[in-house]
Parts: structure tokens; C-alpha cells; sequence
């Protein structure tokens, strides 16, 4: 076995900017499901519209923050579609609505009608849309190594992408932090626990609901910027499997904790890369291929969702205090 | 009963929906069915304003749906009612509550996985720091949040809940979470609270402090409306009683008259109808043992006629 080349590869995984897509889209889930209780299954479909609305508006000749704001714009008109129906009813509704309507807005950018918007099936190449982002890079041509590390300076799965995306996932921690501990916060946290105790204290319970939706998902959908920046817009790798990975890194790391949805990204890309390499180099091919050893790593995935629900709900930096407490 | 109340209520009949001097609040025809069930039909009610009132009556009588309506929390079949002259039909249970009127619950409904000192803050009114845009930037509602902290720890000096409160809420004792969450009901200051059996699962050693602070409330000026089963507690505190049955109103009045009045024992029909439900006496060890042992050699005859 390689150890360096493992160790670098899987080191490689903690400062992806997949990793920090993840990490902030999972940020979007904490203000939902963290602080105010809301069970939203389709976060995928909020990171699909920020990708769409950042890829297409940019095709059309969009400057880059137009396209943002694009973005922004079709994940809070998403959100508020979401919500009106739902956010008067019980949690679980939520669930329900949120994972289908994801769903709809992943059959609907790959259906052919829209071949000349979306691409359809095929999606939107990378080339199409990431000029605008590249130009704004200081860090001019060619490619530097930083340590083990050699990554192009400006294009694609670059230097330039990783400082943009791990300084957003910065701001929006610095943002739930700041959240978290102000009485907006506190209103949120008391919808979590009781909305009716909420209600009886003179508090919009309702509008208290819409604006972390609205602010969850806004995030949800810059991570989907930050999520196709490095590749294309391929609406079918961006479906329910990616919203329960977001779901798994937020509870790995601890809802309703800061740096827990950082963390959980972190953790789990790299153990998921250690797994494929390691996997590679020690089981022979006569036992798993390559493509078993892939999927071997997602059934890891999912047995780990289990244990930690089961085991230890709060993650990595919950509160062992708050969990002591038997809510139900 | 306090003599203000007391010289207020003096000239007001005896009879379910009769009118008062100072209502604070005035409902009429309020009805609620849940299906083919009639849980209220109440005609016409009305609450003195700085009196303590107790609503009575045997289970599924509709005491709570009727807090329920009157607060928000459900929507009646039809029916009017008005709060300090301001029509509150069909007013969403926030606004009851900004309106003054704050309501606690049957279960309480202390906010678990928050601070003893969380759950009062969340009480307060005009926090500017609860709007979104405003909760970035701490200079604006630091100022606020410092007088709430200051006001939270005098209630819960009060409610002698003080060294609990950088504790969870859901650490406590039910008696102490009852506590809490009249004591954050208090937070913002309301004209009428709303209190759906304050002694329920409370402790005897408790008991005493809190009837003392409904009390007190009162004595400050604000008007309380609750439901209670405890019998004794309702002629200890309250200046007037109103009686509810399947629904309806069937009596009101002063403590001493309604529980002498043939319709409220009617409705509270049980193996010791003939007793004063208020009297005291049922309070004594001597004669709680006495029931004990009636109840006992029930049970025994029951199962006898099992065998």
C-alpha cells in the first residue's frame, strides 16, 4: 500500500469544494432542521435551482452577480411555493411536499421540452457557464502546488474556486452563529420545541417558519452553485441521494450546532474517499470491483445514518445535555 | 375574595350569562362542534374586568375548547366575541396574545431543550432583535434584551424558580414547569391571563405560592380567567365562579352561592353529590380516610360480584 498517496488523496477530500458544497448546503438544513424544526427532504431540489438559475441566466449573457442573484431569487420563490401550502401544518406534511417537489424540479430540467434551456437529461456542460467565475480569479494561468496538492490556479476544480467556497462557508457559519445566539434565533429554537407555547406568547409562528425556509434554502442554492462550479449541471446527480448525503452530514456533525454541518462534510467525504482507496488497494478484483467498491462505500453511508440516528442523534458536536432531556 | 371585586360582583344576578359592571370580555353565541358533538354552545358570557373567575365544570364540558376559541387556538362554528371592546373572532393566537390576553396550557408546554432564562426571554414583547435583518446587528436590540433579562430575573425571583435558571426547562419538576410557564406568560405584561388548570400535577407545598400569585395578579390590576377541578382552591381564590356543562353555561356567581346551586351539583352528579364541593372539610385526614375506605370496600364488592 501507497500510504502517502492514500493519505494525500484523502486529505485532498477535507478542502474539496465539493466538500464545502455540501458543508454549506447542509448549513441551509441546520437553519431548517436545526434551529426551527423543519423537516425539509429537498434541499437537492433548492442546490438544483441555484445551479439552474446561476448556469442558465449565465448562458443568456448574465454578469456573474445577476446570475446570483438569479439564483437566489428562484430558490426564495421555490421556498415560498413550498411553504404556503405546508408551513400551517404539522412537520411531516413538509417532508412530504419538500421531497416531491424536489423531485418535480429534477424531472422537469431533464425533460426534453427544455433541451434548449437546461439540456436535459444531458445537462449543461461546465465549459458553457464557468467563464464568468474564472474571470474573476486573481490567481491568473497555469496550476501551483501547495504541499502534496497540485490543482489548476483559476479553471474548474481550482485554487481560486477553493478559497470562493470555503470563504462562503465561512460567512454562512459566521451567519448561523450570529443567528443562533440572537432572539431571532431564540424564537426559532422555541418553534422547535413547542410551536403552540410559541404561539400563546404572541410570536408569527408562521412567518418565524417562512423566513428559515426562505434563508435555508437561499444558502441550499448557492451550495448548488458552489456544487457545479467543478463539473456540469447534471440534474440526475442532483436527486434524492444528494439530499440524504446532506441530511447524513448534518447529523454526523451535530444539528443545530455551528461548525457541526462543516465538520459532518469533512468527515464524510474523506472517509468515503479513504474507503475507495483503501478498498482499491487491499480487496482483490476477484472479490469487489472497482464499481462494487463504490457502492460498498454509499452502503457505509447509509448503515452510518443509521447508527448515529439510533445511537448518537445529537452528532459529533451536539449537546450531550440536550439530548439528556426526553422531548415526547 | 378581594373587597373591590367583591362590592364590583355584588349587584350582578345570580344567572348563567348575566351582565357586569366592567367586562373585560364578552362573548356571545359561540358554538363549536366537533363533528355531531356539541363541545360549546355558550349563549352569552362575560368576565369582570379585575376579578379572579374561575370556570368549573365536570370533564368534557368544554372548558378548554372554550379557552381554546377565546384564544386563538381553534376556530369556533360561529360566535362573537370581544376583548377591551376589540372584536378578537377569528384572530389568529398571536395576536390574542399581543392583544393582552395570555393563555397557559392544560399540558404544560415548557420549552424543553431551553434555559429556565430562554423561556422567560421568549415571553417579551417589542424585542427588536426578533426580526430578522435587526437580529444582525446586536447594537440594536442588546439594550432591550438587558431590561428582559433584568424583568425575567424579578419573576423568577418571585416565583422562587431563580436558581434554576441557567437550567433546561425540561429539567424540571412539573409543578416547577407549571411555574415557569405562568411566570413567562407574565413577561409581557398582559391585562388578562388565561390559566387552564394552574394546579394540575402541582405539589401541596406549591399549591399555597401559587394561589398566592394569581393573587397577587389580580391585586395588580390584571383579570384572570381559569379552569380548575380542584374545588378548593376555586372558593379559596376566586370572586366568581361560572359553571359549564355539555357545553353551556348552567350557573354563575360567587363561590358560596354557586356550590350550594342544585344545577351545578346535578352536573357534577357522583357518589357525594350531597356534599358541598367546595367545603373544607373534605380537605380533612379523617375524612379523606373515610372516602379512601369507601372506595375500597367498593372495589372490594366489585370484584366479589366479578367472582
Amino acid at each position: 500500500m501507497d500510504f502517502e498517496r492514500i493519505l494525500t488523496t484523502v486529505a485532498g477530500e477535507l478542502f474539496a469544494p465539493t466538500t464545502a458544497a455540501y458543508a454549506l448546503a447542509a448549513i441551509g438544513l441546520n437553519i431548517h432542521f436545526g434551529l426551527t424544526g423543519l423537516l425539509n427532504f429537498g434541499q437537492a431540489g433548492f442546490m438544483l435551482l441555484g445551479a439552474y438559475g446561476f448556469a442558465v441566466s449565465t448562458i443568456a449573457g448574465f454578469p456573474i452577480w445577476a446570475a446570483l442573484l438569479v439564483a437566489v431569487a428562484c430558490s426564495t420563490v421555490f421556498a415560498l411555493v413550498l411553504g404556503i401550502p405546508t408551513l400551517k401544518l404539522r412537520g411531516d406534511y413538509l417532508a412530504i411536499v419538500t421531497i416531491a417537489a424536489a423531485e418535480i424540479v429534477r424531472i422537469v430540467g431533464r425533460s426534453t421540452a427544455l433541451t434548449d434551456v437546461t439540456g436535459a437529461s444531458s445537462g449543461l456542460r461546465g465549459d458553457s457557464y464557468k467563464e464568468t467565475f474564472h474571470s474573476l480569479s486573481p490567481f491568473g494561468d497555469g496550476s501551483s502546488t501547495i504541499g502534496p496538492f497540485t490543482y489548476s490556479n483559476s479553471f474548474s476544480n481550482s485554487w481560486w474556486l477553493r478559497v470562493v467556497a470555503w470563504v462562503v462557508v465561512a460567512l454562512a457559519c459566521l451567519l448561523v452563529w450570529r443567528l443562533m445566539r440572537s432572539p431571532w434565533g431564540r424564537v426559532l429554537k422555541g418553534i422547535r420545541e413547542d410551536e403552540d407555547a410559541v404561539r400563546s406568547l404572541g410570536k408569527n409562528v408562521y412567518a418565524y417558519k417562512m423566513q428559515a425556509l426562505v434563508l435555508g434554502g437561499v444558502i441550499g442554492s448557492i451550495a448548488g452553485i458552489l456544487y457545479v462550479l467543478p463539473r456540469a449541471v447534471q440534474p440526475d446527480s442532483m436527486g434524492r441521494p444528494m439530499t440524504f448525503w446532506v441530511w447524513t452530514i448534518l447529523l454526523l456533525g451535530g444539528a443545530a450546532t455551528v461548525f457541526g454541518p462543516v465538520l459532518g462534510s469533512m468527515l464524510f467525504w474523506s472517509v468515503l474517499m479513504l474507503i475507495r482507496v483503501v478498498g482499491r488497494d487491499v480487496i482483490p478484483s476477484s472479490v469487489m470491483s472497482t464499481a462494487q467498491i463504490e457502492q460498498f462505500g454509499w452502503i457505509v453511508v447509509g448503515v452510518t445514518l443509521m447508527l448515529l440516528v439510533i445511537f448518537r442523534p445529537q452528532g459529533i458536536l451536539g449537546d450531550k445535555k440536550e439530548l439528556a432531556i426526553n422531548v415526547r | 375574595m378581594s373587597a373591590d371585586a367583591a362590592t364590583a360582583l355584588a349587584g350582578v344576578p345570580r344567572t348563567p350569562g348575566a351582565a357586569k359592571p366592567d367586562p373585560i370580555l364578552v362573548a356571545d353565541d359561540v358554538v363549536r362542534r366537533f363533528g355531531g358533538i356539541t363541545a360549546v354552545d355558550v349563549r352569552h358570557i362575560e368576565v369582570q374586568r379585575g376579578t379572579i373567575t374561575a370556570l368549573i365544570g365536570p370533564n368534557g364540558a368544554g372548558k378548554t375548547t372554550l379557552f381554546n376559541l377565546l384564544t386563538g387556538f381553534d376556530r369556533p362554528n360561529s360566535g362573537s366575541w370581544t376583548f377591551e371592546g376589540r372584536s378578537l373572532g377569528g384572530v389568529p393566537a398571536a395576536r390574542v396574545s399581543k392583544a393582552g390576553m395570555v393563555r397557559t396550557f392544560q399540558l404544560t408546554k415548557a420549552l424543553s431543550r431551553m434555559t429556565v432564562m430562554e423561556n422567560m426571554r421568549l415571553g417579551a414583547k417589542d424585542q427588536p432583535g426578533e426580526s430578522l435583518v435587526k437580529a444582525l446587528v446586536p447594537p440594536l436590540w442588546r439594550a432591550r434584551e438587558k431590561e428582559i433579562t433584568a424583568k425575567a430575573e424579578e419573576l423568577l425571583d418571585r416565583f422562587k424558580l431563580y436558581e434554576k435558571r441557567d437550567d433546561f426547562a425540561g429539567s424540571l419538576s412539573g409543578g416547577q414547569r407549571k411555574l415557569l410557564e405562568m411566570a413567562r406568560a407574565l413577561m409581557s405584561d398582559p391585562t388578562m391571563v388565561m390559566l387552564d388548570e394552574p394546579m394540575a400535577g402541582v405539589n401541596p407545598a406549591l399549591t399555597q405560592s401559587l394561589l398566592g400569585h394569581i393573587q397577587g395578579l389580580r391585586d395588580q390590576g390584571t383579570t384572570v380567567l381559569f379552569v380548575e377541578h380542584d374545588m378548593h382552591m376555586v372558593r379559596h381564590i376566586s370572586d366568581w365562579v361560572a359553571v359549564m356543562a355539555e357545553g353551556r353555561l348552567v350557573a354563575e356567581g360567587t363561590p358560596g352561592t354557586v356550590m350550594a346551586d342544585p344545577a351545578v351539583i346535578d352536573a357534577y352528579l357522583g357518589a357525594h353529590h350531597d356534599t358541598d364541593l367546595g367545603d373544607d372539610a373534605l380537605l380533612d385526614e379523617s375524612v379523606a380516610r373515610q372516602l379512601e375506605q369507601e372506595a375500597a370496600a367498593e372495589a372490594k364488592a366489585h370484584e366479589e360480584e366479578q367472582r
